[in-house]
C-alpha cells in the first residue's frame, strides 16, 4: 500500500439538497422522484439510460457523479483499481413494492431487473467503467466502523488503489446518499480515512 | 403509429423522446434507438396488455420489433384492434 488512505472528497444528497465537501451546491423543492430528475438535468450528465433506472440507481448514479466531478478520477485510475462498497437499510424495497403491484396485470421486466439493491453498484460501474472490487451490504444504519475496516482490508491487500464507499438508500419519499472517495495519499493535513471520520461526516446535519 | 410511439415511450421510460422523434422505419435496437434486451421483454408485455397479442414464437422478435412500422404491421395482422396512424 503506497500512502495512507484519506477521504479526498465526500458528498451528501438528501432532503432536496446536494452537499459537496460540506458546502450546499444545489437545492430545489419537489418530491423525491422529481428532485432526482431535476438534479439529473442540472448536472448535465447526458445518460439516456437514467430515466429507465429505479430511484435507488438514479440516486446512486447522481451521487457518484457529484462525488467524482472535478476529481480527474477517470485519468488517474485503471478500470480495476476502483473499489465500490455501498450499503443501505431498505435494500431494493422501493422498487420491490412497485414490481409486486405489476405482477397481477403482467409483471414488468424493466422493474424486475432492479429488485436487488446491488444493481446500483452495477449501474454505477457501467456508467464509469469500474471493474474493481465491489460489495453491497444492508444495515439498519450507516456503520462507519464496518465500512472503514472492509475498505482498509482491500487497500492493505493491494486489491484497490481508491474506493468509493458509503450509503445509498431510497424508499418512497425518504432518500439519502452519502459517498466518500478514499484515495492513497502521502500529504499532510488531509482527512484520514477511518471510522471516526466516516461516522462524523455521515452525521453532519445541513438543516 | 403515433399512438404506438406514445405507448412505447411511456412503457420504456424514454423521457427524452417525443413521438415525432421516432421515425416509422427507424431501427429500435442497437444503432437506432439503442433499446436493449429488457426493453424487448417490455415490448412483449406491451403487446399482451394493450393489444392482447402473445408473441408465440420468440424467434419472430427481431423481425417484429425491428421498427415501429413492423410492430404496427404485426399488431394489425394479429389483433382485432387497429393501430391508428
Amino acid at each position: 500500500m503506497e500512502g495512507i488512505p484519506v477521504i479526498s472528497t465526500h458528498c451528501l444528497i438528501t432532503k432536496n439538497k446536494i452537499i459537496k465537501d460540506g458546502q450546499i451546491i444545489f437545492e430545489h423543492p419537489g418530491t423525491a422522484g422529481s428532485f432526482l430528475d431535476i438534479v439529473y438535468s442540472h448536472l448535465e450528465i447526458h445518460y439516456p439510460k437514467f430515466y429507465k433506472m429505479d430511484n435507488l440507481c438514479k440516486l446512486g448514479i447522481l451521487a457518484a457523479g457529484v462525488l467524482l466531478h472535478g476529481t480527474q478520477h477517470e485519468k488517474k485510475y485503471k478500470d480495476n483499481e476502483t473499489g465500490l462498497i455501498l450499503s443501505n437499510s431498505h435494500g431494493s424495497l422501493d422498487v420491490d413494492v412497485k414490481y409486486a403491484k405489476t405482477i397481477q396485470a403482467g409483471a414488468s421486466p424493466s422493474l424486475f431487473v432492479y429488485t436487488l439493491p446491488n444493481i446500483v453498484i452495477g449501474e454505477i460501474s457501467i456508467r464509469y467503467h469500474f471493474k474493481g472490487e465491489n460489495a453491497f451490504f444492508v444495515f439498519k444504519d450507516f456503520d462507519g466502523n464496518f465500512m472503514a475496516e472492509y475498505v482498509m482490508n482491500l487497500f492493505e491487500n493491494n486489491l484497490i488503489k481508491n474506493c468509493i464507499c458509503g450509503w445509498v438508500d431510497y424508499f418512497e419519499e425518504d432518500y439519502r446518499a452519502v459517498l466518500f472517495l478514499s484515495e492513497l495519499n502521502n500529504q499532510e493535513n488531509t482527512l484520514i480515512f477511518n471510522a471516526d471520520n466516516l461516522n462524523k461526516l455521515n452525521q453532519m446535519d445541513y438543516g | 403509429m403515433y399512438k404506438l410511439k406514445e405507448q412505447v415511450i411511456e412503457r420504456l421510460n424514454l423521457k427524452d423522446l417525443k413521438p415525432a422523434d421516432i421515425g416509422d422505419d427507424q431501427p429500435l435496437f442497437v444503432e437506432g434507438l439503442g433499446l436493449d434486451s429488457i426493453d424487448a421483454l417490455e415490448l412483449i408485455v406491451l403487446l399482451q396488455q394493450e393489444y392482447n397479442i402473445k408473441l408465440s414464437n420468440a424467434e419472430d422478435g427481431p423481425t417484429v420489433f425491428q421498427s415501429i412500422r413492423t410492430i404496427a404491421s404485426y399488431i394489425t395482422a394479429n389483433s382485432t384492434e387497429k393501430v391508428s396512424t
